[in-house]
């Protein structure tokens, strides 16, 4: 059965993969943090990098790890993409990343309004929540909202050089699933020693 | 010369283990490593929502090359489970200094269900539990605990007693 529609906020267009594809065109020695769910399978799609982090699990946290990255790196550029689920259950973390101040981070939301993994059920950005202007709220100076690929386009460059909170409003869509690297210790093992850090 | 306080010597063990960047949910018995840190031009002191995002926060510190440990309150340690699975799965270390409420002298029932069970709840999602209870002890265990954790990638908690931190008075 469906669910009704929720009539109160405009379904999102574009296609997640494409969108994933020109974000992180030429990443260069771009940091990136993936949320769980499709976020991770759309990055792992565009080809495994040592310097993504995938998440598997620990939804909410993101952001957060984005941050504490940010602040450990602060010399590289740091992106977390995740989505809408994975950022509503981490929405302190915006108050905490304003608060922090750390220039170097940016975060990206493909936002499809929906819990993809576990039915395509409503998520509260197509109910009632704007994740750009909780963000705003929060004290995010740079914000915005992408509805076409112009704007995507535009966002890439932005996300590599401001602090910027970015929402992007893409259509509910499933893909096929992506498989990237999931055992969490090589991951992150991988991630350290790409940045040259040794264990002393 | 008056002796260090215990708080002061904790600090200083945090220090001494490079610990660089303090997450934290306020509490009245993290008063002084809160402010310490603060005050620190080489640590970075983070306020956070809840303490969950003190986890990831260390997780990404860790995949960045630098030591962080969390401060909370024993009743925050309900609100981290789920997240534990972050430091566990990835064999990243975990550091993080709880101090205990309702179980010495407790004024406020609701803090009691969480304090009994934390070091249960911390002990079932893999994280080693350390408890102080003597104020000569705590920065030694502190020491010993960021040792652990960072040189073996191993969760480990050091719970500061509500004895030796001192039940909160709430009608003077």
């Amino acid at each position: 059965m469906t669910q009704a529609a929720p009539n109160k906020r405009d379904d999102g267009t574009l296609d997640r993969r494409d969108v994933a594809a020109i974000l992180l065109r030429d990443p260069g020695d771009l940091l990136v943090v993936t949320g769980l769910g499709a976020a991770t399978y759309d990055v792992g799609v565009l080809g495994d990098r040592e310097q993504n982090f995938y998440l598997w699990g620990a939804m909410g946290g993101a952001a957060m790890i984005g941050l504490g990255l940010a602040l450990a790196q602060p010399k590289r550029r740091v992106l977390a993409i995740t989505g809408d689920g994975e950022m509503l259950m981490g929405m302190g973390s915006l108050a905490s990343i304003a608060a922090a101040r750390a220039p170097n981070l940016a975060i990206a939301v493909l936002d499809n309004a929906r819990f993809g993994e576990t039915g395509s059920q409503h998520s509260h950005t197509g109910l009632t929540t704007d994740l750009e202007a909780v963000a705003a709220a929060c004290g995010w100076a740079a914000t915005a909202t992408a509805r076409d690929m112009a704007a995507v386009e535009a966002l890439r460059l932005r996300l590599r050089t401001e602090p910027l909170f970015a929402v992007i409003r893409i259509n509910a869509d499933e893909k096929p699933r992506f498989i990237p690297p999931r055992d969490g210790a090589y991951v992150t093992e991988r991630f350290r020693r790409a940045l040259g850090i040794v264990e002393n | 010369m008056r002796q260090p306080t215990w708080q002061a010597r904790v600090f200083d063990a945090l220090k001494a283990a490079h610990v660089s960047i303090v997450g934290y949910v306020p509490d009245a018995g993290h008063a002084h490593l809160i402010q310490a840190a603060h005050a620190d031009p080489d640590m970075t002191a983070v306020v956070l929502t809840t303490e969950e995002e003190g986890i990831a926060l260390t997780a990404g510190a860790w995949l960045g090359g630098q030591r962080a440990v969390l401060l909370m309150q024993s009743s925050g340690v309900g609100n981290c489970i789920n997240m534990l699975s972050l430091p566990v799965t990835c064999r990243m270390p975990f550091l993080t200094l709880v101090t205990m409420r309702g179980e010495w002298g407790e004024f406020n029932p609701w803090q009691v269900p969480m304090g009994t069970a934390t070091p249960h709840v911390l002990a079932q999602t893999g994280v080693h539990v350390r408890r102080a209870d003597h104020a000569e002890d705590v920065a030694e265990m502190v020491a010993a605990s960021a040792a652990l954790a960072f040189d073996s990638h191993i969760p480990v908690a050091v719970l500061f007693s509500q004895r030796l931190i001192g039940a909160k008075v709430f009608v003077k």
